[in-house]
Order: C-alpha cells, then sequence, then structure tokens
C-alpha cells in the first residue's frame, strides 16, 4: 500500500474534549446529562466489596465441617467485630473451650461445612470518581459514570508517572531547550503544574516534592532516574498507579529532548490557567497517553484537521529514533519501492529535508507526523 | 467434501493482519502471495473484519485476482473468483488471557498450567493451595486480574478435595470476565473427579461452568486435551464473541461445506511444530520473537511444551528485557563503546515508539544484543518449565542410587535437539540471514549437530490452522516455502582450555578435500557446496563430546541447501562470557560470523 499513517502526539489549541468518567464497579451518578460541573467534582461513587479473609473454622476448632453447624455462633450476614468468637466448641468433659475469632471487623459471606472455611467480608471500601475537568456532562451511564464535555487546550504527553491532578500552569523555564535544575523552582509554585524545557533529573524531582508542586512536564528524563525515582526499572509502559509524589510528563521521550516548539509555546501562552493533568499511560493495543488539559470555555474553536492517515508530501513529521531522533522537517519525497538503509534492510523509506536544509532519507517507521 | 486448491488465511496480530494466499501448483501447495494491514479491534474501527478485509485486498491486488464480494470471502470459487477456505488465527486485543488454580503448586497446577499454554493463552497467574499466599491475598488478584477464562484443577481422580476450597475463593472473589459485562466468566473445572457436584454447586451460579476430565487423573499421567479442546471451544465461544467484530469473523472463516474455527495464534503455531516433529521424527525447539511476548516451543520424542515470556519482546516490553537481563548481559554482545546512560535512553525510547527500526549498525547492533538475552531468558523460563511430571514416584535401582536424580528433569535435551526454528521480526526480518543465525546461537547455546531454520515471513499461525484443515497442504507450504533453512549448528559439548577443539574431515561432491582443524574458543563459519547430504566426520577432543561420548568422532551427513552453511561453535558449553571477560571486543570481533 502507498499509504503511511504514524499519527503523532496530540498538541491542540482549542477543541472539544471529551472525557469519559467510569466507576471501576456499577455504584450511584450524582450529576445528570446537562450539569455543569468543577473539575474537583465528585460525580458518581461506589463501594468497593471489601477484603475478604477466609477463616478454617473447622481446623481451628479441631472439628470435621459438618459440626460446625453445632458450634457456629453467627450466621451469614451477621455483623462481627475483630477478635468476636465465630465459633466454640468444648472438649475433653467440658473442661476446655476452642474457640475460633474473626480476624476483621465485617460480614459474615458464607460458611462452608464441606471444607469447614467461613469468610469474613470486610465493610465496603468509598471510591468516588471526579470531573476531572470543568465542563458539562452531556452522558450519563447509568450506574456507570459520565462523559463531560469541555472546550479547551489538549496537549499528549508520550509517557507520564503517576495519576491525575489539577493546578494552575507557571513556567519553570524561558526556553524548550533549557534544563530545569532545582533552583529555578520556587515556593510559589506549591500547587502548580510547572513546565520545564529539555530535561530534568531527579534532584529537580526532589525539590518539587518538598515544595508541594503537582505535576512537572518536561521533554526528556533519563531512564536512569526512572528507575531511581520509581527503585525498580520501567519493564513495560503501563502506568498512572505510581507513588512518587507528583505527576511526572514527559512530552517527547528518554534523554536530553527539547521540547517541542508548538506544545512549549502553547503551554507558555497558558501560564496562569487552571490544568487538568493525568500521568496515566498504555503504550499496548489501545493506547492511553498522558494528558493536559486547560478549559478556555467562551473562547474560539480551532477547527481540527480530520487526519486521513495518508502521509503525504509537504507534511511536517519528526524523526523518533537515532541518530536524527527530535528533528523536525518537511516530506519532500515518498518513494514507493523498498530502499537499502544502512543495516542492509530493505524497507519503505521517506525523504525529508529539516528546517536547516538538510535533506536525509529515513525509515517511514522512523518518524510521527506532527498534526496541525 | 470438495477438493480443497486455493487457501486463504489470515493472522490477526496485535499490530498487523497478516493474509497468505496458498494454492497447488503443479500437484504441490505453495505459498503464492502475501499481503497485510493494520488490525483494527481499536478506536474508530472497533471491527478486526475491516483489518481483514483491507489485508486481503492486498493480495487481491498483488496477484490481480478478486476474492471478496463486498466483505464476504467467495467461497467456494466461482468464474476464477474465490478460494475453497478461508481460515484464521487471532491474538488481537491481548489474546487469551487465563489464571490457573490447581492445589499442588508444581504438580496439579503446573499440569493446569501447561494445558492452558498449550492451548494458546497467556497464563496471568497461577494460584496454589500451597503458593504461599495468604487466601485474602489470593482473593484481591483473582479480582484485579480479570482474565478472560479460570481454569481449576487440583487432586487425582479420589485423591485430594482442596479443590473445594480453591472453588470457594474463587467465588467469594466472583470474578467479572476482561472483555464486556453482559456474561458470566467461563470456569473449566478438571480436577478430582469426584468433587464435581460439589464444584458445580459452588460456582455455577458466579459463572459459566464447564466440568472436563481430570488433567492429571493420576499423578504419573497428564490427560491435558480434554482441557485444551475445552478452551479452544470456550474462546469461540464466550471470549471471542466480546472482541470487537469477532462474531463476523467467526462467521467468515470456513469452507463449502462446514464452519472451521478461529485459533489463538500461539495455539496454531504448537500445532504445525507438532506436525513437523512427528513427520519427520524429530526434536524441535520453535521461537516466536514478538513486540510483547516470546513463546517457545518445543517437542521433544514426542512431548509437546509451550512458555509464553509475557514481558520479554522487542517492542513494547523491550525494557522489561534490560530490567530482567541487566544492563551487562546486554553490553557483553556491544562491540562499540556506548554509555550506559545512553543505552538505557534508547531502550526506553523504543518501548514508547515500539514501531521504529534500527537506521544505523550500530542501531541494529544493541536491538540484535537485547534479543540475544530475551531469547535467552525466555529460554530458560521453557527448560524450567518444560520438564519430566513432578511428584511421580520412581522405581530405583542400585546404580539409580548414586546418580540421585529426582523427578521434574527438564525434557530439553540439548544434545538430541535436531531443529532449531526462529520467527518474529527481529529473527524473520534480519537483514541478512547470517545474523538471525548468529543469534540464535549465541541465545540457544545448541549442542551437537542442531538444524538451524527461520520462518520467511512468520506465517506459522496460518499454515498452524491449516494443519486441522488440511495437513498436507500446511506441511509442503511449510517445507517449501515458511522454512528457510540456515544451516547446521555443531557446537561439542565440554569446556577445553587450549589446543584443538574439533577436526573435521571429509569429501565434497565435486571431489575437493573438506579438512580442518578448530582451535577452542572460535565461532566460525564454512560456506558448503549446494548439496543434500555432505558426508563428514567430526572428531572432538578428548574432553568434549558431539552427543557420542567424550573424544568419540561422529559421521554426518550435513546439508548444503542452506543460506548460510555449518557453523562451528568450539566458545565451549556451558558458555562463559560475561561484560568482564577479558579481550571481550576483540572475542566479539573474532567471532564475527557475519562480515
Amino acid at each position: 500500500m502507498a499509504t503511511s499513517f504514524t499519527p503523532g502526539l496530540r498538541v491542540a489549541k482549542n477543541i472539544i474534549v471529551r472525557k469519559e468518567r467510569r466507576l471501576p464497579l456499577l455504584g450511584e451518578v450524582l450529576v445528570k446529562s446537562g450539569d455543569t460541573v468543577k473539575a474537583d467534582q465528585v460525580v458518581a461513587e461506589t463501594k468497593l466489596p471489601g477484603r475478604i479473609f477466609p477463616v478454617n473454622v473447622a481446623n481451628a476448632l479441631n472439628v470435621t465441617p459438618p459440626e460446625l453447624k453445632e458450634a457456629m455462633f453467627k450466621g451469614i450476614g451477621d455483623q462481627v467485630e475483630e477478635g468476636e468468637v465465630l465459633a466454640s466448641i468444648k472438649s475433653f468433659f467440658g473442661l476446655f473451650r476452642s474457640e475460633a475469632k474473626a480476624p476483621i471487623h465485617g460480614t459474615i459471606e458464607s460458611i462452608s461445612f464441606i471444607t469447614g472455611q467461613v469468610i469474613v467480608q470486610a465493610p465496603p471500601v468509598p471510591v468516588q470518581v471526579k470531573a476531572f475537568v470543568d465542563g458539562r456532562v452531556i452522558q450519563v451511564f447509568s450506574n456507570e459514570g459520565v462523559e463531560v464535555e469541555t472546550n479547551g487546550s489538549y496537549i499528549q504527553g508520550i509517557l507520564g508517572l503517576g495519576g491525575e491532578t489539577l493546578g494552575p500552569i507557571m513556567m519553570g523555564v524561558e526556553a524548550p531547550n533549557e534544563v530545569l535544575t532545582p533552583d529555578k523552582l520556587t515556593p510559589a509554585m506549591k500547587g502548580a503544574v510547572v513546565i520545564g524545557g529539555s530535561l530534568l533529573r531527579l534532584d529537580t524531582v526532589r525539590r518539587a516534592r518538598e515544595l508541594g508542586i503537582n505535576a512537572l512536564v518536561t521533554g526528556g528524563f533519563h531512564d536512569g532516574d526512572v528507575k531511581q525515582l520509581l527503585g525498580y526499572d520501567l519493564g513495560v509502559a503501563i502506568t498512572g498507579s505510581e507513588d512518587i509524589g507528583l505527576t511526572l510528563i514527559l512530552t517527547e521521550g528518554f534523554g536530553c529532548i527539547d521540547m517541542a516548539d508548538r506544545t512549549f509555546e502553547l503551554l507558555k501562552s497558558l501560564e496562569g490557567r487552571f490544568a487538568s493533568v493525568n500521568g496515566a499511560t498504555q503504550i499496548r493495543a489501545g493506547v492511553i497517553r498522558p494528558e493536559i488539559i486547560v478549559t478556555r470555555d467562551g473562547e474560539e474553536l480551532q477547527v481540527e484537521t480530520v487526519h486521513t492517515g495518508e502521509l503525504t508530501e509537504g507534511q511536517t513529521v519528526r524523526v523518533i529514533r537515532n541518530p536524527y531522533f527530535g528533528r523536525i522537517g518537511k516530506v519532500t519525497g515518498l518513494p514507493p519501492e523498498l530502499t537499502l538503509i544502512p543495516t542492509g534492510a530493505a524497507v519503505r523509506i521517506l525523504e525529508v529535508e529539516f528546517t536547516d536544509g538538510e535533506r536525509v532519507s529515513l525509515p517511514r517507521t522512523n518518524i510521527e507526523l506532527i498534526l496541525e | 467434501m470438495n477438493e480443497i486448491r486455493t487457501i486463504l488465511a489470515t493472522d490477526c496480530g496485535s499490530t498487523t493482519t497478516k493474509a497468505i494466499l496458498i494454492e497447488q501448483v503443479e500437484g504441490e501447495y505453495r505459498l503464492i502471495v502475501r499481503g497485510e494491514a493494520p488490525t483494527t479491534v481499536e478506536a474508530p474501527f472497533e471491527d478486526v473484519t475491516r483489518g481483514v478485509i483491507n489485508a486481503i485486498t492486498e493480495v487481491e491486488e498483488l496477484t490481480k485476482r478478486v476474492f471478496l464480494d463486498g466483505d464476504e470471502v467467495i467461497i467456494p470459487p466461482r468464474d476464477g473468483n474465490g478460494v475453497d477456505a478461508y481460515i484464521s488465527t487471532s491474538s488481537a486485543g491481548g489474546g487469551l488471557q487465563m489464571m490457573v488454580a490447581g492445589v499442588v503448586k508444581n504438580m496439579t497446577a503446573e499440569s493446569a498450567t501447561r494445558a492452558a499454554l498449550g492451548a494458546g493463552a497467556i497464563v496471568m497467574d497461577v494460584i496454589a493451595s500451597n503458593d504461599g499466599r495468604l487466601a485474602h491475598e489470593k482473593i484481591d488478584l483473582i479480582r484485579k486480574l480479570r482474565p478472560d477464562m479460570i481454569l481449576l484443577s487440583g487432586g487425582t481422580d479420589g485423591g485430594s478435595e482442596q479443590a473445594i476450597e480453591l472453588a470457594e475463593l474463587i467465588k467469594a472473589a466472583n470474578p467479572k470476565p476482561r472483555l464486556g459485562s453482559g456474561y458470566n466468566l467461563p470456569i473449566i473445572y478438571g480436577g478430582n473427579a469426584r468433587l464435581q457436584d460439589i464444584i458445580r454447586d459452588t460456582l455455577e451460579g458466579i459463572s459459566a461452568l464447564s466440568i472436563v476430565d481430570n488433567l492429571r487423573p493420576v499423578l504419573e499421567r497428564e490427560n491435558l486435551n480434554p482441557a485444551r479442546d475445552k478452551i479452544h471451544d470456550l474462546f469461540m465461544e464466550h471470549v471471542m464473541q466480546q472482541a470487537p467484530g469477532y462474531s463476523k469473523l467467526m462467521a467468515m472463516t470456513r469452507t463449502a461445506d462446514k464452519q472451521v474455527p478461529i485459533m489463538p495464534t500461539p495455539g496454531a503455531v504448537g500445532l504445525i511444530m507438532q506436525a513437523i516433529a512427528e513427520e519427520e521424527q524429530i526434536n524441535v525447539v520453535g521461537v516466536d520473537i514478538g513486540g510483547a511476548t516470546t513463546d517457545i516451543f518445543s517437542v521433544f520424542d514426542g512431548t509437546f511444551n509451550r512458555t509464553v515470556s509475557a514481558n520479554l519482546g522487542m517492542s513494547y516490553s523491550v525494557a522489561n528485557v534490560l530490567a530482567e537481563a541487566g544492563l551487562s548481559n546486554i553490553l557483553r554482545w556491544v562491540r562499540s563503546d556506548i554509555e550506559e546512560e545512553d543505552l538505557r535512553n534508547r531502550i526506553g525510547n523504543k518501548m514508547i515508539r515500539p514501531t521504529t527500526i534500527p537506521q544505523t549498525r550500530e542501531e541494529l547492533m544493541v536491538e540484535q544484543a537485547i534479543a540475544r538475552e530475551a531469547l535467552r531468558l525466555a529460554f530458560i523460563q521453557h527448560r524450567e518449565f518444560a520438564v519430566e511430571l513432578k511428584g511421580v514416584q520412581q522405581e530405583r535401582t542400585i546404580s539409580d542410587a548414586f546418580e540421585q536424580s529426582e523427578s521434574g528433569r527438564s525434557l530439553v535435551k540439548m544434545l538430541e535437539l535436531d531443529l532449531l526454528v526462529g520467527s518474529g521480526g527481529v529473527l524473520s526480518h534480519a537483514p541478512r540471514r547470517v545474523e538471525a543465525a548468529h543469534m540464535l546461537v549465541d541465545a540457544f547455546l545448541p549442542e551437537g549437530f542442531t538444524r538451524l531454520a527461520v520462518d520467511s515471513i512468520f506465517m506459522m499461525p496460518q499454515l498452524g490452522v491449516l494443519t486441522e484443515l488440511h495437513r498436507q497442504a500446511a506441511t509442503e507450504v511449510f517445507r517449501k516455502d515458511c522454512l528457510i533453512h540456515l544451516g547446521t549448528c555443531i557446537a561439542p559439548r565440554g569446556i577445553l582450555r587450549s589446543g584443538t577443539a574439533l577436526k573435521i574431515s571429509g569429501k565434497l561432491g565435486d571431489g575437493t578435500d573438506f579438512n580442518h582443524e578448530i582451535g577452542t574458543n572460535e565461532l566460525q563459519l564454512f560456506k558448503l557446496p549446494e548439496e543434500p547430504a555432505i558426508e563428514l566426520i567430526f572428531e572432538p577432543a578428548r574432553s568434549l563430546d558431539l552427543g557420542a561420548g567424550k573424544g568419540k568422532p561422529v559421521k554426518r551427513a550435513i546439508s548444503g541447501e542452506c543460506v548460510v552453511g555449518l557453523i562451528v561453535d568450539t566458545r565451549g558449553r556451558p558458555f562463559q562470557f560475561t561484560r568482564e571477560t577479558r579481550d571481550r571486543q576483540s572475542l566479539l570481533n573474532k567471532w564475527d560470523i557475519c562480515e
């Protein structure tokens, strides 16, 4: 096929953004279609079933499972306190008493007269889902959640660590090729989403945590620092639940890589505005990217071009692999035939002219489109 | 049944759907052409058949023939259009993900794992009564993992009754399936037959329960086929029905007379491996290294085993190879001086941009270094899993008392391995075939005489499902168009510090002498003339063994009909080579058979 499609990350000034906010289990939706919601407003809640603790009461009492019928003090559905006696039996002419006690506070879920196992369930754990963005409820999924719509800037990163957070955008650097060092962070940034440039190191993350900064956004970050931060190697890019004290978003990748101009300029123009940030990433089938959303209600919407999936001459692309990693250029040729590259492989290539006029050939798989 | 002459087969992978056309040409089944298109299980399409139609359309364009009438495959052929059969495999949407439970971790739970893996599943976790985890931890795990299916076993027939406790745990967890919410989770019980009624009472209300024959009726014997067949049926009935577009695809896969079930991709590859081992009466190891996972298959003395290393792969899981193998194990294969930080970042960037390919020689060297480690680790896992049944009582003679062998010995005997087959992008699409051979030798460290081959364009899955429909077509295409014979690797077992490790002598077809003496710690490639059988005598040093015993010469006919040649590896078994090995870089240069 003559087409090639490598979708890039989305960086949009003002578009319609829709977010589905669903509960992990069925529960109650607290808002209705058409309601205006704030980012930190709870829109749905439920109770997760409590943890389950089986106790082999028959073993504890040294009786056969059918004999439990005589020994149990409690029945299915009964509430028990931690340490409360569930069953007991007298032995040795009534001189001794064996008891089985509840391991936790909870409810008796089941009693098995086959295995002698009694299952105690802890009280349910409440779970709430917030709107995450300022917007309007456009759809209610009965007992499950809602879809919230907003107009706003939408910026995808390539990889994130940590989950959802909120805060005003503050610039930590002046230019996209600048390194965000710890001395550039100030106490005034507490609770903010701080924007860096080409790199930040572990010491900056530590300082940001001390200052109570909610999120850091950077072009590049070293893989070795990720290991130090997490305490383990990030084996697969499925993230979002890390407990690192803040949310970290990489817009370009691992190493020292200038943040793309467009991303940097857009974030700069949003300084002082309130952002919803989520580091959750999943690079597998059904890709999830980390994102930064800033509501811009009442401002003119940008017309989004629907991408047909075709790579054509004149499009702007960014190289995503060595030796030209991070460079941006325009497609000048798409030869259809297989071409030999320096590794010795014959692959489909494209010709690119970089912004400084240099022209190179690259495997088509090694670029991403910059969606205008 | 109508005679089958033209077959269209697709494999719906997580990223690409591959279509091949097989046809009878002059009495032989041959691959005609291959087409591919992106898989379309995700938004905005959410219909796997779109990708299938696109891949078949590419086959139409390449052959200038018509196989589709709208969205339907034309079956049977009419007016020169259409095919006799359309078949498919699938691993899209994450394949089949199962959880397995058994009473004793290395007995029934291990047998159940073997059944699930053999059916083509990814085993997410194995729960056993004696796995050391507390009951509430097991319940949390069952809730969290959301498998597509659970296989519960435990107890020989009339033996242990602990499977009931496991059933009670599963009931308490009340697990929900991964895909869709409108159906009950399929659970298969294949344990102690006496407990079937109790298990039914416990699990029927919360699941779609199926009961099959005990997969370990007695300790000495496994009976895995009923469980495997049930897994395949349930995969079709439940899991596939939930995946986007699969009900349409299931209606499409058929001959003129009957429907042909879709098979999980690894299950299909396992079938073709077994077919080839059976037909040639040989021992085979096959590997498929993908972006996210690496599958290893082995057939030794007719016993089939498969393992999936779920987080060893070349793109999505590439950073996990670094985590598991360690930086220095990867760097030991790299000839240039790369900074550790740079290498880590390169690997991380491949993980987050998985579709990219190396453009420079250095990048290729790094990628192939990672592949060696991924393959090595996956093979270690396979060897640990492919073992004789554990827990079997053995009759011992007085001589056994001196050789304290336990039950559970590995079935993978390297000196008895005849054929090693590699597939997956990094092997099948290595720029030069000799690079694939080099990676296979470094990672698997074959011993004795081992033929090496690669799958030319990764069509083993389609051929696997074809074995169920038309075994002759599958094996003919496998031999002629799928397998590319790289050559033979000769590697004596044992270590020799210095001197001549191996003497090779014989005559080629044209009468020329083929006499070579190979020193120790060498990796050498000899090109051979294209003759089917070149009789050679291989004489190892006194401390080395080629399969006939230490120092014993072996006479073998080596095939010259291959694309690489005869690879002689005297680097020693066990192979000792680390990043700290003295003269590492010059050794790598010396061993480079690719230049």
